[in-house]
């Protein structure tokens, strides 16, 4: 089994792998953490097998480690992802992610009329529920729900 | 509250309302203090608000201070391009405080981290319009006598009614309990409905209203706002739903009072308005205290 996993997204020497994101928030998870202006290099898997989530993607970045702050963004669109810490082959760390108190700069405010969506703001939420993701406005007091949640 | 912004009727506590509708039966009994000589208030309507603008136009005046700004965008450099950013910071160089409406949501709280002086929010699209708020706070207060334990009916647009949404915040702290009559288009967001529950408010919904207002003390009647609809059928369907006409008002109780936050159109029948229950020119006329208290409360001269 283990031997399968490895031909399908080939471990890295040193890095991070992010495991157990939903597929069709791979690139949502690719964009927040600015991996597609990384020079490292990122290999990843998705529609793989899983038995939490019944597929999944993976992300496997070397020689890259993240703060909690920047990891912690990811919650947003990955509740459920699972960090593995790296050195020499060997993971040496499992994190969780979990979801911050505040958002900045990350989502897009889903209402359309809201001044954000019209002059060039940096956006700012207050997590209203961590559990089913939801997130308060700091300018027009509208709640941006889960499936809403569009990254700017 | 000196050099705090008024954006948000959640920006200020129990205290500073009671402060407020107190510092506002003192300009009742006396509208024309002199405190705001020297001192210079922007009016920046981005739309057009001729009722609240000239209400805080009013209250500048008799406080004795000057009046600068535009009373609708196309009057203003926005027609040229520039952001509100740019606006805001530019004006706050010209003056001690900035009254701004906005058609965008979310707008006075942008301003207020931009400028250099205090913000009063007189409206940020379907958001915010707390000196509205205190204004209702007021007139409750006045013909009521006290602000706890009322039976408050809110009938109309309770979906995008903004006043209705911030009387729902600022009434809270009064034990009330409200009777929210609307059609099914226009209900009462599940966001107020949760908060209310969490403070434990008592509330009921209604599509009819016309033989339960016996148990009202105050009726807030809204319009159904055009301006506020992205469907304009669903604005067809529901423009029309009520209609409060003076005959209803027979079985209501003697203190019970009528309010609305103008203008109307069709939702209460002219044939209220000579009824001693009708309140809302008076409510109109008591937004000017409350908008000098808010003024001179912010700037710190009260």
């Amino acid at each position: 089994m283990n031997e399968n996993k490895q031909l399908k997204v080939s471990a890295i020497k040193n890095g991070t792998v992010i495991d157990h994101i939903p597929p069709r928030n791979l690139f949502k998870v690719i964009s927040i953490l600015g991996l597609d202006k990384v020079e490292n290099q990122i290999t990843f898997g998705t529609n793989l097998e899983s038995k939490k989530l019944g597929k999944k993607a993976i992300i496997k970045i070397s020689d890259v480690y993240f703060l909690d702050d920047e990891i912690n963004k990811i919650a947003l669109v990955a509740p459920q992802a699972k960090l593995n810490i790296i050195r020499d082959y060997q993971v040496i760390e499992k994190k969780v992610v979990e979801v911050p108190d505040k958002i900045v700069g990350i989502v897009k405010c889903f209402n359309p009329k809201c001044i954000t969506n019209h002059e060039n703001i940096v956006t700012k939420f207050i997590v209203a529920s961590k559990k089913d993701v939801s997130l308060k406005c700091c300018y027009c007091e509208k709640i941006t729900y889960q499936d809403q949640i569009v990254i700017v | 509250m000196k050099n705090k912004s008024l954006v948000s009727i959640n920006d200020f506590t129990k205290e500073d309302y009671l402060k407020i509708l107190d510092l506002a039966e003192g300009f009742e009994k006396n509208p024309s203090q002199q405190v705001l000589t020297g001192k210079v208030v922007a009016t920046l309507f981005f739309e057009p608000s001729t009722r609240t603008r000239l209400s805080f136009e009013s209250a500048v005046n008799h406080l004795g201070g000057r009046i600068i700004g535009f009373s609708d965008s196309n009057s203003s450099s926005v027609t040229k391009g520039e952001t509100l950013k740019d606006t805001i910071r530019i004006v706050s160089n010209y003056c001690d405080l900035i009254v701004m409406r906005h058609p965008y949501e979310g707008s006075a709280r942008y301003a207020s981290e931009i400028a250099t002086v205090p913000v009063i929010n007189a409206g940020d699209g379907a958001n915010q319009h707390p000196s509205q708020t205190l204004l209702d706070l007021y007139s409750i207060r006045k013909t009521q006598g006290k602000l706890n334990d009322l039976n408050i009916f809110l009938i109309g647009d309770l979906k995008y009614g903004r006043t209705v949404h911030s009387l729902i915040m600022a009434m809270s702290y009064f034990n009330p309990t409200y009777h929210f009559v609307s059609p099914d288009e226009l209900k009462l967001p599940d966001e107020y409905k949760i908060f209310l529950n969490n403070m434990g408010i008592k509330y009921y919904e209604h599509k009819e209203f016309t033989d339960i207002i016996s148990e009202a003390d105050i009726i807030y009647m809204t319009r159904v706002q055009k301006e506020r609809f992205t469907d304009p059928i669903e604005y067809e369907k529901t423009k029309n739903a009520y209609e409060l006409r003076n005959f209803m008002l027979s079985n209501t109780r003697p203190k019970m009072r009528i309010l609305h936050p103008l203008p109307r159109v069709n939702e209460i029948n002219i044939d209220v308005d000579e009824n001693p229950k009708a309140y809302y020119f008076t409510q109109a006329l008591n937004g000017m205290y409350i908008r000098q208290a808010i003024i001179t409360s912010i700037l710190g001269l009260k």
